[in-house]
């Protein structure tokens, strides 16, 4: 009897509906605790970036508080509190990207790090020292690697020039090689390195190793061997983010406030 | 309830007829997650709950599945406990899923899952399923364990992420590298045959004398 076909039909229904309610069910009840995980460990990543030292006694929410978050838009170079009706602990620039009245589509020519759509309105986050003065800012960063999209945040002195630390919390980089980008060492030849040579991006990732009496070694960043496109793509980054369409305008608006 | 019958089913796959080291199951993530402890772990746990829960439901409607179906009936269940753990993971250890990435998702491709679910949990009982998916599951850390040990005290110097080795002790990179486990697999299965000649193989063919070569028998050319 077990191989009639309505049975056949009944048991591969009966299977598929309860299996597919109880996929359902735990995705749908887990999914809060699983957002909050990914919130925390975007926050840790922009933390590290910031060179917080991260208690274990406090809940990390508590010490993201040290950090101001602002709406910056990108035409105008202008710090926000306000941006339509979103609270900004819930705003996601990069959801924004995929909403047509959130963002802008990247003119091909001006598009060097291929994001496509950029956000009109971006979050970026500062932390400020005991006078009230920008101590660093941190920005989200993201341009085309070799795979896909890497995203990142990149953290900059209160000069709005001097790099204090670079993080990638999501690539799809090949491992061991453009995944280097997330060694420590590496990163760690980043701090203390300038953005602009007077008005120009400048800083770029070269390829092989920056010598040590090269006049303008505090503008390059060693390669990563076997990379070279995730380097490039790093660069193109670096050179969208920081130019006019980037954070440029705000970057030059803040200087001039200071 | 026939306790011995019980006991042998959790018992057996330790040793006797161990997934790994006798049939040569599972092997990919034994490879790609051995490389740190805590990991392993918890890759541990994930399996021997999916094969545990796999062999209780398709043992429990066993009777029900037509066999023309019943591959695609066993990859749906085990489909769905693998996501449902998947999920779990995500929500109470993000940490650790992070690492583990797509390896939680192949626990749906072990052989070792649909070898128990196909051999076992079709023809035996409920429980006793259970208890089968639970040994063979063991049986799978136990070797998963001991490589990530070896892989983690000599290729990081350290144990759970903890500084363990002298402070001289250089990190042996390879260890950390998937094919050292291809090797300490291998040392492993030698161990245990060595102990257990039971698990020997015979020779997939005889070696033949050569024809001009002295007359020597089969055993001389062994020695």
């Amino acid at each position: 009897m077990n191989e009639s076909v309505l049975k056949t039909i009944g048991v591969a229904f009966s299977v598929c509906l309860v299996c597919s309610l109880i996929v359902s069910i735990s995705a749908v009840s887990l999914r809060d605790l699983q957002n909050e995980n990914k919130l925390n460990d975007r926050r840790i990543k922009v933390l590290e970036v910031a060179d917080i030292k991260i208690e274990t006694d406090q809940t990390i929410a508590e010490q993201f508080s040290k950090l101001e978050q602002k709406f910056v838009d990108f035409d105008t170079g202008q710090l926000m509190d306000e941006y339509k009706n979103f609270k900004i602990d819930d705003y996601d620039p990069i959801i924004a990207t995929k909403d047509k009245n959130l963002s802008s589509k990247v003119p091909q020519s001006d598009d060097i790090a291929i994001i496509k759509n950029r956000e009109n309105v971006g979050k970026i986050f500062i932390l400020r020292d005991d006078k009230g003065n920008i101590d660093k800012l941190i920005l989200p960063i993201r341009g085309y690697g070799l795979w896909g999209t890497l995203f990142g945040y990149i953290a900059i002195e209160g000069d709005f020039n001097t790099v204090s630390g670079i993080t990638y919390y999501e690539h799809k980089e090949t491992p061991g090689l453009g995944a280097e980008v997330d060694n420590e060492d590496w990163r760690k030849s980043w701090i203390g390195k300038k953005i602009y040579q007077g008005d120009e991006v400048t800083l770029s990732v070269i390829k092989g190793k920056v010598s040590n009496d090269d006049p303008s070694k505090l503008y390059k960043i060693d390669g990563l061997s076997g990379a070279t496109i995730t380097g490039r793509g790093v660069t193109n980054m670096i050179s969208y983010w920081f130019g006019n369409s980037g954070y440029g305008k705000l970057l030059e608006e803040l200087d001039y406030e200071s | 309830m026939n306790l011995k019958r019980y006991q042998e089913v959790i018992l057996k796959p330790l040793i006797d007829e161990n997934p790994i080291t006798l049939q040569i199951l599972g092997i990919c993530s034994a490879l790609a997650v051995t490389n740190n402890l805590t990991v392993t772990l918890v890759m541990c746990v994930a399996v021997i709950s999916v094969i545990s829960f796999s062999n209780l439901f398709i043992s429990l409607i066993r009777n029900y599945i037509p066999s023309s179906i019943r591959i695609i009936v066993q990859m749906t269940i085990i489909a769905s406990l693998v996501i449902v753990v998947d999920e779990l993971l995500k929500a109470y250890d993000y940490e650790t899923s992070k690492r583990l990435s797509v390896f939680v998702g192949l626990i749906i491709t072990n052989c070792i899952v649909m070898g128990r679910a196909e051999a076992f949990a079709m023809k035996e009982k409920p429980l006793l399923s259970f208890f089968d998916g639970l040994g063979n599951g063991i049986g799978y850390s136990l070797i998963l364990i001991g490589v990530a040990f070896i892989r983690e005290l000599f290729g990081a110097g350290t144990l759970f992420g903890i500084d363990v080795m002298p402070e001289w002790y250089m990190g042996n990179n390879l260890l950390l590298l998937p094919p050292s486990s291809f090797i300490i697999i291998g040392l492993f299965i030698w161990l245990i045959r060595s102990f257990k000649p039971a698990q020997l193989e015979e020779d997939d063919y005889d070696v033949s004398i050569h024809s001009t070569a002295p007359n020597l028998t089969k055993r001389d050319l062994n020695a």
